[in-house]
């Protein structure tokens, strides 16, 4: 039986381009146009444009939105000024992560947009009314109604200020946004390297790409999107945090805030802190062109498992062999050799930082 | 479209081979190269290794995922493609051009097993 996937309004752009369709979160998706190493080399060294429109935008409001956002979300938002994003997670109570997420503190109070995975979008917003009750907010979900184009690259600004006029943008540091005329537009990306992501209408994202390739912007896939995010050190639900997953155990225990009064999931970290973890998220680099894919196992030299890749490249901007893996929290320190069993051979490797490639900010 | 070559076998698991006497020279199909996109490894056996019929030799790695390289007959391996190690670039310029291995091969019927060209433009369309 054939499924059915949902298609973004950018879909037929991505045929017209000759890109290659794959599902992804439901979506009918483009992992490549060109190519996934000419597409993650435009991002790195000119600008690149993404389809990101499957994200999902879940708005928050009502008198207890600070409050309800401050009790389901790992960072602390209390103080958050307008126009200002944090990342952080949603946890379950035993702290494995629901979902990673943006939080943007739009104006007025109480007042917040809620930017999710697309893959957990449905189940985000049934947890988020699941844990609303006392709360007096309206949670609504408006994911089906945005647009979204990320815009990536050292010459992502002079994109979206020239070739799209929006001027402001130039004005907007990391981790900051505006809304203006229907659109909502931050300097936030998946890429480690600067740029924008644009929400917008239906009409307006498909009147911005045009235009952005019209101009010579790259177009990009999700191919690419992985392999940047990858080579930042950037997580990927599903992959580096699930409902397995804790953020401490992934080594994102700087976006939980344990001095807050309270979140879900929160006692678990505490308990998880004091005590260590049994897993740990780490960086490993082999030595060879062979590459480390999810699901293969990790070992010490007498063969014993002791963890697995969760997401492996040879990474096209360092030219190295590079894996995030999940082992032992006893093997996670920096320089531990430990080797990849690839297919029928093993390959002696190293725990190095997980951010493999100097990201680019504009801080 | 995928290019197929009048005269060579095919294997189901996208593998051609070209008989030259008792060996078979073996590579992955235009279909396989374009599928897989840009190939930036070859895993590739050792001369002297043997392998069955259907068995894993080896792998192609594309960015995104590594696809296992089928034997698509049986026999031991006379040569292997060195100039694959440093330009593994060349299947996507030429799947047909350049070979992965060579297999010296221990049962020559099996190669009556394979799919001829119009067998496996048919699987591929």
């Amino acid at each position: 039986m054939e499924e059915n996937f949902k298609r973004t309004c950018l879909y037929d752009r991505h045929v017209a381009l000759g890109a290659l369709i794959s599902p992804f979160a439901g979506y009918d998706m483009p992992i490549r146009y060109s190519g996934i190493i000419e597409e993650h080399t435009a991002v790195r060294n000119n600008a690149g444009v993404f389809d990101v429109s499957h994200m999902g935008e879940i708005f928050i409001s009502g008198p207890d939105a600070l409050k309800f956002v401050n009790h389901i979300f790992t960072n602390d938002i209390t103080g958050l000024g307008e126009g200002k994003i944090l990342y952080g997670m949603m946890l379950y109570a035993n702290g494995g992560t629901v979902d990673d997420l943006l939080v943007y503190r739009r104006g007025g109070e109480n007042n917040y947009l809620l930017v999710v995975n697309a893959s957990n979008i449905d189940k985000d917003y049934a947890w988020m009314k699941e844990n609303a009750a006392g709360y007096d907010v309206i949670i609504d979900n408006q994911s089906e109604g945005w647009g979204q184009i990320a815009v990536q690259g050292p010459e992502a600004e002079k994109a979206v200020t020239e070739v799209l006029g929006i001027a402001g943008a130039s004005e907007l540091k990391f981790y900051e946004f505006f809304e203006k005329d229907g659109l909502v537009v931050s300097r936030t990306g998946y890429t480690g390297e600067d740029g924008f992501e644009i929400y917008a209408s239906t009409d307006d994202t498909c009147a911005f790409w045009d235009k952005l390739i019209k101009a010579g912007v790259t177009p990009c896939g999700l191919g690419c999107r992985d392999t940047l995010r990858f080579e930042a050190g950037l997580p990927l639900y599903g992959d580096e945090l699930s409902a397995d997953i804790s953020p401490v155990e992934a080594g994102l225990g700087m976006f939980c805030k344990l001095d807050k009064e309270e979140f879900v999931g929160k006692d678990a970290l505490v308990a998880q802190k004091a005590g260590g973890t049994q897993k740990k998220l780490v960086g490993i680099e082999i030595f060879d062109k062979a590459i480390p894919r999810a699901g293969y196992p990790v070992e010490l030299e007498d063969g014993t498992e002791i963890g697995v890749v969760t997401t492996g490249y040879h990474s096209i901007s360092l030219d190295r062999s590079l894996c995030f893996a999940l082992v032992k929290t006893e093997f996670s320190a920096l320089g531990t050799k430990l080797n990849i069993r690839i297919r029928k051979k093993v390959f002696p490797g190293e725990v190095i930082k997980k951010r493999f490639y100097q990201t680019n900010y504009k801080k | 479209m995928a290019n197929v070559i009048e005269g060579l076998r095919y294997s189901e698991s996208h593998e051609w081979v070209k008989v030259e006497g008792n060996v078979a020279v073996i590579g992955v199909s235009d279909f396989a190269q374009k599928e897989m996109g840009a190939i930036t490894y070859v895993d590739a056996p050792e001369v002297g290794d043997e392998f069955e019929k259907g068995e894993e030799f080896g792998a192609l790695e594309s960015v995104k995922a590594a696809s296992d390289l089928f034997c698509p007959l049986s026999g031991k391996v006379v040569e292997v493609n060195e100039a694959l190690e440093d330009a593994p670039e060349l299947i996507n310029e030429d799947a047909f051009a350049n070979w992965i291995i060579k297999v010296e091969m221990s049962d020559p019927s099996e190669v009556d097993t394979l799919l001829d060209a119009a067998g496996y433009k048919a699987i591929t369309e």
